[in-house]
């Protein structure tokens, strides 16, 4: 069984949520994101969620590009940040690790190669932004072929008979993006959330993770009452943004154990 | 004789083009695709693009021959289809109007766009102002600074520039912020993207609407001279120009077909933005939407591109332009900055016409392509666009205080 259905089964069995938290890998410098991943865990992340910097960042605002600059400074390509996870690894062997970003580096890599690396350090899923379903058969192949869970994001605006094409080709979870617009963009509407997640249910048994919108310990409340997943992006990179060196771990700790306590 | 009929329905030009857009996007790219499918043939909406390229554009651009630059140079002769003088002073008008016409039947009130040079901006915010659109176009901050006289041009024209500080400040990062509008705006904004690059439908619509250039190029040459060129040369930065022009020469035997990208401080150097001419730090990838060449590092990030004109300021190309390479139905060669400035001097001087700074890449390679050519030989230059607007950079260059 993979880590990241193991995950959720434990989860499922204690009636909880699953808590995932996401950085850039890199940012502020690759120095500290193994200690940063292991720092999550400890304070109640489920899954971590580990952006791959990229020059063109496009579905993302203005707090993940400037991360992504902060790492892309210190030559965090997406080698090392395989590199990273197998460290990490060293310590930890059961925290799923969710690989995100965009499909050039990984086109640069090339599909064998990275998918093969990714097995190799650790990686437990990937997801491409901008590898919508029908471009990706090749690589959904590799995936799958090294067991490695291929996650897909669904949209406000994605129709049931798309949500049906997307399912059926996405493995360990699916990832509803909470509102029309860029990472961290605004504050979700939960009501309409929540109504859009039950409909997805209806065409899938895969458990269902929610971001985009999540900004405090409130909203990631709401949302766990309904969803499987609570997907914390924007505003754990902005707390990594806005600590020092001597501040990051502990700011970071206290964030996760924030939302782990709302969230529970 | 199998005519070319590329893209394919899901806009791939062999392994080129796609539809590489995050989810958010993908149901906008769904409904613009069917509403383009609706109305490009229909005969009603042909009209409508057809009255305004004549009554508001000024179309048919006129076919020049450039006989005093032929004998100064000295071999084949040299013609110039002469998009500088429509309206807005480019080419990018022909799309504007065809994608704002559509934007108008499918009810959006709001109009987003990107630009380099500013060129696309002008003939947007142009587009807009006759049809009362509202019209928001994102400009990365260096652009802004050396292309002054459109950004006034644009906000004269009612429209908001947005100034993008994000990444190396230029074309591609116009694009990105574009494309962060369009998400978060996508029930009332239609995107009028400049160039034959994107996610499927685009580079095959703006390449639609382009064509007209070549259509008309190719009766006028055979009312001409009664025969059609022996090459046909256009600049390339993300290539709309280029393929408006090539595309209905595809199909034609004995017409060569070259693509001008820029050179920069010359391909050896590493400053410059051509993907399709270098060889180093230039591969397949995907970046805004489609798979094609890209200017970036081994670990697949962009990189920053030079050009002297920043409308070639771009690390990728239309996926078009890159099957045609790969084909070998068009051949693509880079020109430095120092040859461009030198050309537009040159047709400046010699035939009283500025061109813009990305179209005097063209009449460089095409100068140089001439002197190795017959007399009797004929080379059809797209005279993209006028020069007015890069009046601040060439007097920079020269030292000239305005």
């Amino acid at each position: 069984m993979s880590r990241i259905k193991k995950t959720f089964a434990i989860l499922k069995a204690n009636n909880k949520k699953a808590l995932i938290p996401y950085i850039i890998a890199g940012d502020p410098h690759p120095k500290f994101t193994v200690d940063l991943m292991h720092t999550m865990v400890e304070n109640g992340a489920d899954i971590i969620e580990l952006g791959v910097p990229f020059s063109d960042p496009m579905a993302d605002g203005p707090v993940i590009q400037r991360a992504s600059e902060r790492a892309l400074v210190h030559k965090v390509g997406l080698r090392k940040v395989l590199s990273l996870v197998k460290e990490f690894r060293v310590k930890d062997n059961c925290t799923p690790v969710v690989l995100m970003g965009y499909a050039n580096p990984i086109e640069a890599m090339g599909f064998g190669t990275f998918t093969t690396a990714a097995k190799g350090a650790g990686v437990d899923g990937v997801l491409t932004v901008d590898y919508p379903p029908e471009e990706s058969e090749d690589f959904i192949a590799e995936l799958n072929k090294n067991d490695m869970d291929c996650i897909f994001l669904l949209s406000p605006t994605t129709e049931a008979k798309r949500i049906d094409l997307v399912a059926k080709q996405a493995t360990g979870f699916l990832y509803y993006v909470s509102l029309k617009g860029v990472t961290g963009s605004a504050n979700l509407d939960v009501d309409e959330v929540k109504a859009r997640v039950a409909e997805i249910r209806k065409q899938t048994d895969l458990p269902i993770g929610v971001g985009f919108g999540v900004k405090d310990a409130a909203t990631a409340k709401s949302v766990a009452a309904f969803a499987d997943a609570v997907v914390v992006g924007s505003r754990t990179v902005l707390t990594v943004e806005q600590s020092s060196e001597e501040t990051l771990m502990s700011n970071i700790g206290t964030l996760i154990q924030e939302l782990r306590t709302a969230i529970d | 004789m199998q005519l070319y009929d590329m893209p394919d329905e899901r806009g791939h030009f062999g392994q080129f083009g796609g539809s590489f857009v995050a989810e958010t996007l993908v149901e906008a790219l769904d409904e613009l695709r069917v509403m383009y499918e609706k109305y490009r043939y229909d005969p009603e909406f042909l009209a409508e693009y057809a009255y305004d390229l004549k009554h508001f554009v000024g179309r048919p651009s006129p076919i020049y021959h450039a006989e005093r630059l032929s004998d100064k140079i000295g071999g084949a002769q040299i013609y110039l289809k002469r998009e500088d003088l429509n309206h807005t002073g480019a080419h990018k008008v022909n799309n504007t109007i065809g994608q704002a016409l559509l934007a108008k039947r499918m009810g959006k009130p709001r109009v987003i766009a990107e630009t380099g040079a500013g060129q696309h901006g002008v003939a947007t915010a142009t587009i807009a102002a006759r049809l009362g659109l509202e019209c928001v176009v994102y400009m990365g901050s260096e652009d802004v600074k050396r292309q002054a006289p459109n950004v006034f041009r644009m906000k004269l024209l009612g429209a908001t520039v947005v100034p993008v500080e994000s990444g190396s400040k230029t074309l591609k990062d116009a694009l990105n912020e574009a494309m962060r509008d369009w998400v978060t705006n996508i029930s009332n904004t239609f995107y009028i993207i400049g160039t034959v690059a994107g996610p499927h439908p685009y580079p095959m619509m703006v390449r639609d609407f382009q064509t007209v250039i070549g259509i008309e190029a190719k009766e006028q040459m055979k009312e001409m001279i009664g025969r059609q060129p022996d090459a046909v040369v256009a600049c390339v930065g993300g290539g709309s120009n280029a393929m408006g022009i090539f595309h209905p020469y595809i199909d034609v035997p004995n017409v060569r077909l070259i693509g001008v990208e820029a050179a920069g401080d010359g391909i050896e150097t590493g400053r410059h933005a051509a993907p399709l001419t270098a060889t180093k730090n230039s591969a397949v990838g995907v970046l805004h939407g489609n798979r094609t060449y890209l200017m970036q590092d081994a670990d697949g990030n962009i990189i920053d591109t030079h050009s002297v004109s920043a409308g070639l300021d771009y690390p990728g190309v239309g996926p078009e332009h890159a099957w045609l390479k790969d084909i070998e139905r068009a051949e693509y060669v880079g020109i430095t900055d120092d040859e461009a400035m030198a050309a537009f001097h040159n047709l400046c001087r010699t035939e009283g016409i500025i061109p813009a700074l990305e179209t005097s890449h063209a009449l460089a390679h095409a100068e140089k392509m001439a002197k190795t050519m017959r007399k009797d030989e004929i080379i059809l230059v797209n005279l993209s666009g006028r020069g007015d607007k890069d009046i601040n950079t060439v007097a920079k260059l020269a030292n000239i205080t305005l």
